[in-house]
């Protein structure tokens, strides 16, 4: 057995003692980093330009480092690994989120995704971030 | 309201009512649900009554600010834990070692104060993340490059202050070595600059470190003597390019040489990146391979013979393992280098790091591809962000949900002793870990490989995971704790750790009946005699908390 299959054993027998950074493995590629919204490299600055919907800067700067296109966002990840492609992995292609999810979502976290504090995302970003998420779209 | 131990509730609705005077009423949080949101959400604790929780929080945006909460607290006796970006997830989080304190949420000082190209050096305030100061510096075009932490959210200050580490090279992956001058609210409310910022109008702040006299910037880290509110420091001017090469030797002992060589030409400067050590044999990943499987997956099983073989080789170490990787050309061990600097300065360096493996029988070599720099957008989506100062996430899915773990965890805690570089600790560390976790009825521990984040010595790096099931945690907590003192029994004491272990850590540190921990209380006492800031943080303590 290789060392980061004997690490998955571990994990679900959530008694682990495994070496950090070697070990457990991977979930789907995810999909193109080439989307409609600009630039997604992991960390780029993302500007300001006419067209950009309501809260679109706001989730840019907050939400899409893990949550974005393009390769090494764990969230989109962890929704790929948890939907199995059956609803998208991408938080801005989903049809189904509500504002009083998305808020909840982030002020109380979900597995490895800690609650953000008012300090790093006020409740006005906040709003715009779930408005956005969940605007309606044909 | 929650209130702190100690303090009458009129007493601490006064204090908070001054606090909101100071920094404004939308800037101090006293409902649970904001104060909930302070909560270290990878506590080992969690949701257990010991979980250590704050009773309220307040965050300035400006040093004088910082210093008008501090003067409060002394009044009120208010006890307060000051945090930066609150992202050290796994060594505490946003929450305070002293259950009731109140946060001193810093975020909002989140200015970019300067970043010189020239000199290549930046000064920042507490609340800058990673991301924010890289940003800052890309919008400009600055040819300057961070060292950053696997993960992108955290501060340059807070991260040096918990003494962390990163990727380029080495006197920038050490973030607390490669910071220069600092500026502090003491504890009585008082302002410091140390180094050259102690002489007023100094040119030099973030140009010379030590200034005059006694060079106190250490006290500040991994501490509780006062709130670091400015910090400079040192970048890494852009390399014309970036190379790696790799060393796969095929014997197990081969590891003796290959550390001795490799603490040569890194002590010499002639590999300037963090080395990286992986198994192909043993089935252990490099650090930069093990971050690349988390997008790209692990690619086909091994053969079956190869697994059993595995499975029988006792702390790594099998002579029928060894036949099969000669048999088949897997290297025992491979070592991954990393050069920064001139193109053909490097290719000549890795030439000559060749020359000097070459004493081990059989040994091959790789070479890779020098990659000019700066790196394109599509490059910057393909390499091992750290290594090129590119601030992410991508480690956050360790403990995530994936295809192979349908049960994520909740976090998860890291223990991770120094031990030295040598390849007969490495053997030995394997050997007592192993050997521990077999008490505890852990599953059976393979090999590992230390990392080489800091020049000198190695460091192993296990992490635990937190769950939601308390037994669990209980059961993982105490083996934690016990990995502490078969540690320290063995010479291995820990570089950092969450407020949980703190004590525990501190109290390994005890050369001459405690006389390290001794003098931080004696300093506590005197740069703190209300002892209202950071109680217990890296188990000091002030005086009317002390046990005994």
């Amino acid at each position: 057995m290789t060392r980061r299959r004997a690490a998955v054993v571990v994990s679900s027998l959530a008694v682990a003692l495994l070496p950090a950074g070697r070990a457990l493995r991977a979930a789907d590629p995810s999909p193109s980093s080439t989307g409609p919204t600009g630039p997604a490299w992991t960390a780029a600055t993302v500007v300001p330009a006419p067209g950009q919907p309501a809260g679109y800067l706001q989730y840019r700067k907050m939400c899409a480092v893990c949550h974005g296109r393009g390769p090494d966002k764990p969230g989109t990840r962890a929704l790929n690994a948890k939907y199995e492609g059956k609803v998208s992995a991408l938080l801005e292609e989903r049809k189904d989120l509500t504002v009083d999810f998305v808020k909840f979502t982030v002020r109380h976290g979900v597995s490895v995704m800690p609650p953000f504090r008012k300090t790093e995302l006020s409740d006005a970003d906040l709003d715009a971030i779930a408005g956005y998420l969940a605007r309606k779209r044909r | 309201m929650r209130t702190p131990p100690g303090i009458g509730p009129a007493d601490f609705a006064t204090a908070i009512g001054q606090f909101e005077q100071a920094v404004g009423r939308q800037w101090v949080f006293t409902s649970d649900e904001d104060v909930d949101l302070y909560r270290d959400a990878f506590s080992p604790f969690i949701g257990e009554p010991e979980e250590r929780v704050a009773s309220a929080a307040v965050a300035p945006d400006t040093v004088e600010q910082v210093q008008a909460i501090v003067r409060i607290a002394n009044q009120y006796r208010v006890p307060l834990y000051p945090v930066s970006t609150g992202r050290n997830l796994g060594y505490g989080g946003s929450a305070p070692a002293y259950s009731g304190s109140v946060v001193v949420d810093l975020k909002r000082m989140n200015r970019v104060l300067e970043v010189d190209e020239d000199n290549a050096y930046a000064l920042v305030e507490p609340g800058v993340s990673y991301f924010d100061l890289y940003r800052y510096i890309q919008e400009r075009g600055l040819r300057v490059w961070i060292d950053v932490p696997d993960p992108g959210w955290g501060s340059p200050i807070g991260n040096a202050l918990d003494r962390g580490g990163g990727y380029t090279r080495g006197q920038f992956r050490n973030h607390f070595d490669a910071h220069c001058g600092m500026e502090i609210v003491l504890p009585n409310g008082e302002l410091l600059r140390t180094g050259m910022g102690a002489l007023p109008g100094a040119k030099t702040w973030q140009q010379y470190k030590s200034g005059f006299g006694p060079w106190v910037d250490g006290l500040f880290s991994q501490s509780n003597f006062g709130i670091v509110t400015k910090m400079g420091f040192w970048l890494m001017p852009e390399p014309e390019a970036y190379f790696r090469g790799s060393v796969h030797a095929g014997k197990r002992e081969d590891l003796h040489q290959l550390v001795k060589t490799l603490n040569f030409v890194e002590n010499s400067g002639i590999t300037n990146g963090m080395p990286d050590m992986g198994s192909p044999l043993l089935g252990i990943q490099t650090i930069e391979e093990f971050a690349r499987s988390m997008e790209a997956g692990q690619g086909p099983a091994p053969e079956a013979e190869l697994l059993a073989l595995r499975d029988r080789a006792e702390a790594g170490d099998s002579a029928p393992l060894e036949a099969y990787g000669e048999r088949k050309g897997l290297p025992y061990w491979t070592l991954r280098l990393k050069f920064y600097g001139p193109a053909k300065a490097i290719l000549a360096q890795w030439d000559y790091v060749k020359g000097k493996f070459s004493v081990i029988p059989g040994v091959k070599f790789e070479d890779g591809e020098p990659v000019r720099l700066p790196l394109s957008e599509q490059q910057r989506e393909r390499v091992h962000y750290p290594e090129f100062g590119i601030p992410s996430l991508n480690m956050f899915s360790i403990g995530a949900r994936s295809r192979d773990n349908p049960n994520p965890t909740h976090g998860h805690m890291w223990f991770s002793p120094i031990i030295p570089r040598t390849a007969a600790a490495i053997f030995e560390a394997n050997r007592v870990f192993a050997a521990a976790a077999r008490e505890f009825n852990l599953p059976a521990l393979r090999f590992s490989l230390p990392s080489c984040y800091w020049e000198r010595a190695f460091i192993f790096i296990f992490a635990f995971p937190v769950t939601t099931d308390p037994a669990t945690n209980l059961k993982n907590r105490t083996a934690f704790q016990r990995l502490i003192e078969i540690g320290a029994q063995q010479g291995w004491g820990e570089y950092r750790t969450a407020p949980a272990f703190q004590d525990a850590i501190m109290n390994t540190y005890s050369f001459n009946n405690h006389a390290l921990r001794r003098f931080h209380e004696t300093l506590k006492d005197a740069v703190d005699p209300n002892g209202i800031l950071s109680a217990g943080r890296y188990g000091i303590w002030p005086k009317h908390l002390r046990k005994s």
